[in-house]
């Protein structure tokens, strides 16, 4: 396993890639999808790098499984092209496309053991008996499940059908691995381990490009280099997870990825040039992260929930005023809910003063400028 | 237990009639000469040769069009379908011998496809009689019996994940090769229930048979008819119709054990 963090390219990465075979990257030039009148797709374009994970997150029905599916070849696009690599797929059938794809549901053949979902693939593109049995031991140890060769899919826990689910699809060298929700059916505890596991299979896989669509915004946050947010058949927002993390473009956005606090103000004093913009909420000033917002306009400032502090240091220059309405605790995290002129606010704290106050008192909250982003009230929506 | 009882006398009883007729003479003394004369003679045989043969061949036509209908209707469906499948599915209700005359009126001597022939061509006689023969039966058999193999594939066709057929696809498997190798799997227990099912139906037909009326093809039932009602021959009749009960519930067992899995 190579010791290559598994965001941005290195030289290392590069080299790997060479050994495993480089990925493809994937190409929607302008692709709609249409059932009968109804537009579920409308024109997409996105560029997916070779050996990135491109997540595709956004609210159920929002036309993400849609997306995957034209690329993997069970849509029709209505128009539009989609590209993997130097190929054009828009017109070949699912088999000859060179994909490996993860669904929600494992879709294992029942009536096979473990070692021959895995050997599937290879044997459908007739690969030779010695290669099959090396790529299946090789697969099956990628995911940890060589112990499991002889068993039957009923035989194995939901986890583990998953894992076997995956090493079906690496087995077969794909270009282009599709996730589509690949861990919704597990629990928590087993979800959290294969997300782990995952970016752990991309480390060692660095040239795979993979598009995991997810309804889950912290699987997207751990695992991709690139977001996309869909909503309504359209992408709202797309760029690298950091970034959009924390200089969401709009507001759906800023809600979709992690929760935002978004206090509605007005730009006094337009962007500086240390990139800060003054802004009135109520009689408070503050200062936010701007980008070219304009003296007089309405907009958002977005505070994530862990930057909000009740105790005022030097950095914390930013000060608002709010009721406290309820607090609850969970164990590592206390989430202490307010309401600030009307505007629903939530902190987030691993660490609270000893007295908190009741919930009906009035309380300060500290937060520090370069933890804030503005946020244009319309763009997007 | 009176319902046990009642159905011993409703069912039973007249088997064992036909037993006792089979190993009994007149007198009452069991008479093992004249079931193994009717077991060697050639008209035994020849039934029992032609009832197996055209039985095993019309089931084998079942299984392949049922097959082939099932995976059409299941899998690549078009506009009106399961209309379709409903309309193949009333075919159990009619009565047999009904298909076999909507096969006179088209492919008989004097039906659509021979006249229309003859006058096309200018022929003297008809040109096409394969209907008198045992095709003709296996034909009709066919046809009246292809939708007991239809219904229970259609059923288990329908309780494959459509993802495991995706994901074959992904994987690179072409059409011909998911259906060997992830749906009729799935099948297998359906295959075998409907299959056992037209083996036992096609033995016992009676109708079909009747109304071909193909010289030279008689089967068990219909020399059992003959050898009764005809030749009034009861025991001749009666040592045949145990060896059709024999083949029928062999057959019965078989379709049982099949739907039993095909339950679980
Ligand atoms: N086969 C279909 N026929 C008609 N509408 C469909 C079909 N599949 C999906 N849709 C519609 O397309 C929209 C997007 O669906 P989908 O891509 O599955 O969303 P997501 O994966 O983001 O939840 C939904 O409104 C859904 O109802
Ligand atoms: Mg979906």
């Amino acid at each position: 396993m190579s010791a290559v963090a598994f965001t941005g390219t290195s030289v290392m990465d590069v080299d790997a890639a060479k050994v495993r075979g480089a990925g493809s990257n994937v190409h929607f030039d302008k692709v709609s999808v249409a059932y009968g009148a109804h537009v579920v797709l409308h024109p997409l374009s996105l560029d997916i790098a070779p050996g990135e994970i491109l997540a595709m997150i956004g609210p159920s029905g929002s036309g993400k499984t849609t997306a995957l599916r034209a690329v993997a070849g069970f849509v029709r696009p209505a128009s539009g092209r989609i590209r993997i690599g130097a190929t054009d797929v828009t017109d070949l059938p699912p088999y000859e496309r060179g994909l490996g794809m993860v669904v929600q549901n494992y879709a294992l053949f029942p009536h096979m053991r473990v070692e021959d979902n895995v050997a599937f693939g290879l044997r459908a593109q007739g690969a030779d008996k010695a290669l099959v049995t090396e790529r299946v031991k090789d697969a099956l140890g990628t995911v940890g499940m060589s112990a499991y060769a002889r068993r039957y899919p009923r035989e194995l826990s939901g986890g583990q059908q998953q894992r076997v689910a995956i090493a079906r699809a690496l087995a077969v060298r794909p270009r282009v691995l599709l996730l589509d929700e690949p861990l919704s059916a597990l629990d928590a505890q087993i979800r959290r381990n294969m997300v782990e596991e995952i970016a752990r299979l991309h480390r060692s896989l660095p040239g795979l490009t993979i598009l995991y669509v997810t309804h889950d915004q912290t699987e997207a946050l751990t695992l991709a280099d690139k977001i996309a947010i869909m909503r309504d058949g359209r992408v709202c927002s797309h760029g690298p997870t950091t970034e959009l993390y924390r200089r969401p473009p709009n507001r759906f956005t800023a809600e979709f990825l992690g929760r935002a606090n978004l206090l509605p103000v007005t730009i006094v004093e337009g962007v500086g040039s240390k990139g800060f913009a003054t802004a009135r909420h109520g009689d408070k000033m503050l200062t936010g992260a701007g980008r070219d917002e304009k003296t007089g306009a309405k907009s958002l400032l977005c505070i994530r929930p862990q930057h909000l502090s009740l105790t005022a240091d030097s950095e914390h220059t930013n000060r608002i005023v709010g009721t406290l309405r309820e607090v609850h605790w969970q164990g590592e995290l206390t989430h202490l809910m307010l309401d600030v002129d009307g505007t629903p606010v939530r902190i987030s704290a691993t660490r609270l003063p000893m007295a908190l106050p009741e919930p009906g008192a009035t309380v300060p909250l500290f937060f520090t400028p370069a933890d804030t982003s503005l946020v244009p009230e319309d763009a997007g929506v | 237990m009176p319902p046990a009882a009642l159905l011993a006398l409703l069912f039973f009883y007249p088997l064992a009639l036909i037993a006792r007729q089979a190993f009994l003479d007149d007198s009452g003394v069991a008479n093992f000469a004249e079931v193994i004369h009717v077991l060697h003679s050639r008209f035994f045989l020849n039934a029992l040769v032609n009832t197996v043969s055209i039985s095993v061949a019309a089931t084998a036509g079942c299984l392949v069009v049922g097959l082939v209908l099932a995976l059409i209707l299941a899998f690549v469906p078009f506009p009106g379908s399961g209309f379709i499948a409903q309309l193949i599915d009333t075919f159990i209700a009619l009565p047999t011998f009904l298909v076999t005359l909507a096969f006179t009126f088209l492919y008989g001597s004097a039906g659509m496809l021979n006249t229309g022939l003859m006058e096309a061509f200018s022929l003297p006689l008809p040109p096409v009689d394969f209907l008198y023969s045992a095709w003709g039966v296996v034909l009709a058999e066919v046809t009246v019996y292809t939708p007991f193999i239809l219904r229970p594939l259609l059923a288990a066709f329908s309780l494959v994940d459509r993802g495991q057929i995706e994901a074959a696809s992904v994987l690179g498997a072409r059409p011909f090769r998911i259906v060997r190798q992830v749906i009729l799997p799935a099948a297998i227990p359906a295959l075998i229930a409907g299959g056992s099912l037209c083996l036992l139906l096609t033995v016992n037909e009676f109708g079909i048979v009747l109304f071909i009326g193909a010289k030279g093809v008689i089967t068990l039932p219909l020399l059992i008819y003959g050898k009764a009602i005809q030749e009034s021959a009861y025991q001749v009749a009666c040592i045949i119709a145990v060896v059709n009960i024999a083949l029928s519930l062999g057959l019965f067992s078989l379709y049982r054990i099949a739907a039993g899995r095909l339950g679980s």
